[in-house]
């Protein structure tokens, strides 16, 4: 089934694409929302440069989370027909609730928001970009809605050969919605602290417009520090709700082959996938099944365990992920946020020592901790998502299952070379101009001004 | 009523709705080259639609929601089956999208102009491949009796939906012209007027075509209802050519709009209760029944839509009032 494997690889290269861009869009709109209340509050022309500066870079994001998130959208039918007749009654749903609810509020008010800053008063300006960030997140909450449906279902029933929603309020309470959608968020914030602090370093460093970046990279840290602690703490609450949920995900990201009372945490491993066992294992006793349960003993079960488990409820298969991207995409997340705290703390202290302008040390660190946050965002979503193999709905339909059986593989090709050169060169594009403006800086609209008058050359149709 | 019928009734209305909008955004895109003889000219017709566009998507983006939370096989079987078309148009919308946001970013003559013809051939494609698709949902496409799409991207092309496909652009074009009219100033208003002019005769004649087709290719015209709205359609676009005469804009513009959603009408109460026609058995058509969701997710859907769709209306229609006045050079803040 060349079109099964053609097609997840489309799906994982525009949605691991696609997150690039959206959690900067879920946290960054909530800071520039924060700058711009400043403003309005304090009178302060510095926050309202602030809020232009942060504000054009947000824009240039944005765009990049929106035009790739039409892509999504339509991808479920273009590719995964069968599972949209399969999920269609419930997937659907959220979805239609997500552009419904929160695609219109968030694309006409910012509209509003960056056509409108001579137009509405400051106030009405700012709640602009609030119900931005609002409707943002808000989208944020159904598409995982979505997605934890297909993690761990819920409220459904099988009817006329499909899943068919029976109870829209538990879909909507599903608690793994309730440990996904924290995470997320917070996971937004974690980039946008980052970014923010990032770019800032770069200017304390080379000493350029100090009393902008000042406050910014105090906001900058301060969002990073109190976010990195909570998104933690909730992929820690993530974590033990899978242990019971989804033993098989949390099986395969520790690479624990036979179940185990107490169980060890292991730090690294060679996975031998082939004869179902790690050739080389290092690890802390009893650990995982503290962090599983809070206390150093509980059984976790095994994935050989889980996979005969398995093949005597759904008939034979290969029922496991695959088990060394599951293990170190884990880690490589965890160990992210991990020095993402760290250098969060750090910076935190030198500024509230005032020291962190004077030492370029720190700063740098700052600034080179800018790929983390996405590093962790796509490790994080390919450890979920890859978890969940071979499943496209836990325990309902497979993968295998889900995919169009009227595309070929040529089209799927020619579609999935035709999205990556594209998303390719838009990346270089986007970089390209983030890069200018930062370069640029926080200045105010005099460039514009100088290329409206010299204009003639760009005509092409005199 | 029936949930099923509210809920293609509520698909037509998205349909309707995202026509009307994204009609004038496609025209505007379509006429940026020609109609913004410089920079700053092209600035101005750009920020016309600046403040809307996107939201103006969110019709077309919640249209598929909604086909697929109400219509899951339809979304399937239409997204699966149009495979290639769909894939050309992600690839425009992308292209326009950026394109929107970063022409202005940059000072260059080559970047800009670059981007501009990005916003053209992203505006020209989609609006040319929605007049292909409606066409052949009400003409009937290769269905087999498992739902699924027997044909090939080709097929999807025959003259009929090719001059559905023309009419779809054209129409939008003079409806973006007719749109500019009434936001930009000065030498711009008197370019978009004679460009409605010279469009404006040219898509009478096609559309004339697409309805003469119509009827010869499809069961359109056994509806009473759909065959009143076509015709409804053709007076008032002959009123809206005739208000532009003159220089009527305003009036001249609802006529425009009015005649693409007497089309869009049109075509969904023809097809009613049918969503896609299968051309190999009329009995293996996707249907408001047999392509539904069930009722509770239709029950559950009905709700939020009614109670959020009046809300967003409010604050999109309030966009449009903030930004009444026409775009002048001066105030080209972005």
């Amino acid at each position: 089934m060349e079109e099964v494997l053609l097609a997840r690889w489309q799906f994982a290269i525009t949605t691991v694409y696609h997150f690039l861009f959206v959690p900067l869009t879920l946290g960054l709109s909530v800071l520039v929302a924060v700058m711009e209340t400043m403003y309005v509050r304090t009178g302060n022309e510095t926050y309202k440069t602030m809020t232009k500066f942060w504000g054009k870079l947000f824009l240039v994001n944005f765009i990049m989370g929106v035009v790739t998130g039409i892509v999504q959208e339509f991808h479920f039918g273009m590719n995964w027909a069968e599972y949209s007749r399969f999920m269609g009654d419930i997937f659907g749903a959220p979805l239609a609730l997500e552009a419904l609810s929160a695609f219109f509020l968030e694309s006409t008010f910012l509209g509003l928001w960056i056509f409108g800053w001579d137009r509405l008063s400051k106030k009405m300006h700012a709640a602009c970009i609030w119900l931005v960030a609002f409707g943002s997140n808000l989208s944020a909450f159904w598409i995982l809605v979505a997605n934890s449906f297909m993690q761990s279902p819920v409220g459904y029933a099988l009817r006329n050969g499909r899943a068919e929603m029976t109870d829209f309020i538990q879909v909507i309470t599903n608690p793994y919605v309730w440990g996904q959608f924290p995470h997320t968020v917070l996971g937004g914030l974690v980039t946008a602290g980052v970014f923010v602090t990032a770019i800032s370093a770069y200017y304390l460093l080379k000493k350029r417009h100090l009393p902008v970046f000042k406050p910014s990279i105090k906001i900058g840290l301060a969002c990073m520090l109190v976010s990195t602690l909570l998104v933690m703490g909730t992929g820690h609450l993530q974590a033990q709700f899978l242990a019971v949920k989804q033993p098989m995900k949390m099986a395969a990201m520790e690479a624990l082959w036979e179940s185990a009372d107490p169980a060890p945490f292991a730090i690294a491993v060679v996975v031998d996938e082939k004869n179902k066992k790690n050739s080389f294992e290092i690890g802390v006793p009893g650990a995982l099944s503290f962090l599983a349960y809070d206390k150093f003993s509980g059984e976790i079960k095994g994935i050989n365990e889980l996979q005969a488990a398995a093949e005597k409820k759904y008939g034979p298969g290969n029922y496991t992920p695959n088990i060394t991207q599951s293990f170190w995409t884990f880690r490589i997340m965890v160990l992210s946020g991990l020095w993402m705290m760290f250098v969060a703390a750090l910076g935190a202290f030198f500024f509230y020592k005032k020291q962190l302008e004077e030492n370029p040390f720190i700063l740098k660190l700052l600034l080179w901790s800018l790929p983390f946050p996405y590093i962790a965002n796509s490790t994080g979503w390919i450890l979920t998502e890859g978890g969940r193999q071979p499943w496209i709905v836990v325990g309902l339909q497979k993968v295998s299952e889900g995919v169009s059986t009227n595309v070929t593989s040529t089209e799927i090709w020619i579609s999935m070379i035709g999205f990556t050169v594209l998303y390719g060169v838009l990346a270089a594009v986007a970089v390209y101009l983030v890069r200018k403006f930062i370069i640029i800086g926080p200045l105010d609209e005099k460039p514009v001004l100088s290329v409206l008058t010299k204009k003639k050359e760009a005509t092409l149709w005199n | 009523m029936e949930l099923n019928v509210l809920w293609f009734i509520l698909v037509g209305v998205l349909f309707t709705g995202f026509f009307f909008l994204e009609g004038f955004d496609y025209g505007v895109g379509m006429l940026l080259p020609f109609i913004g003889k410089n920079d700053v000219e092209r600035r101005i017709v750009i920020n016309t639609i600046g403040p809307f566009w996107d939201g103006n998507e969110v019709w077309m983006i919640t249209a598929g929601g909604a086909l697929f939370a109400a219509f899951p096989h339809v979304y399937a079987t239409m997204f699966s089956g149009f495979y290639m078309a769909l894939f050309l148009m992600l690839v425009a919308l992308i292209l326009r999208g950026v394109a929107i946001e970063f022409r202005s970013k940059d000072e260059s003559s080559e970047w800009r102009s670059t981007w501009d013809w990005m916003i053209f051939i992203g505006s020209t494609l989609p609006a040319l491949l929605w007049g292909v698709a409606v066409t052949n949902l009400i003409q009937g496409i290769p269905i087999n009796s498992k739902m699924q799409y027997a044909g090939t991207f080709f097929d999807l092309l025959s003259p009929y939906t090719l001059v559905g496909g023309i009419a779809f652009l054209l129409v939008f074009l003079f409806h973006g012209a007719l749109f500019l009219t009434l936001r930009v100033e000065g030498e711009l208003i008197e370019r978009s007027r004679k460009a409605a002019v010279k469009i404006g005769l040219v898509a009478a004649v096609v559309f004339l075509s697409l309805v003469g087709l119509t009827y010869t290719n499809t069961d359109l015209f056994k509806s009473a209802l759909a065959s009143s709205a076509l015709w409804g359609a053709v007076a008032v676009f002959v009123a809206g050519y005739v208000l532009l005469w003159l220089k009527r804009f305003g009036w001249a513009f609802a006529m425009s709009g009015l005649a693409i959603a007497f089309t869009t009408i049109a075509f969904f109460s023809g097809l009613f209760p049918r969503i896609m026609v299968s051309s190999i058995n009329p009995a293996w058509s996707l249907t408001i029944h047999n392509a539904a969701s069930s009722a509770y997710t239709l029950k559950i859907m009905s709700f939020a839509a009614l109670a959020l769709v009046p809300i967003v209306l409010a604050y999109q229609g309030w966009t449009y009032w903030v930004f009444r006045k026409r775009v002048t050079a001066k105030e080209l803040e972005y």
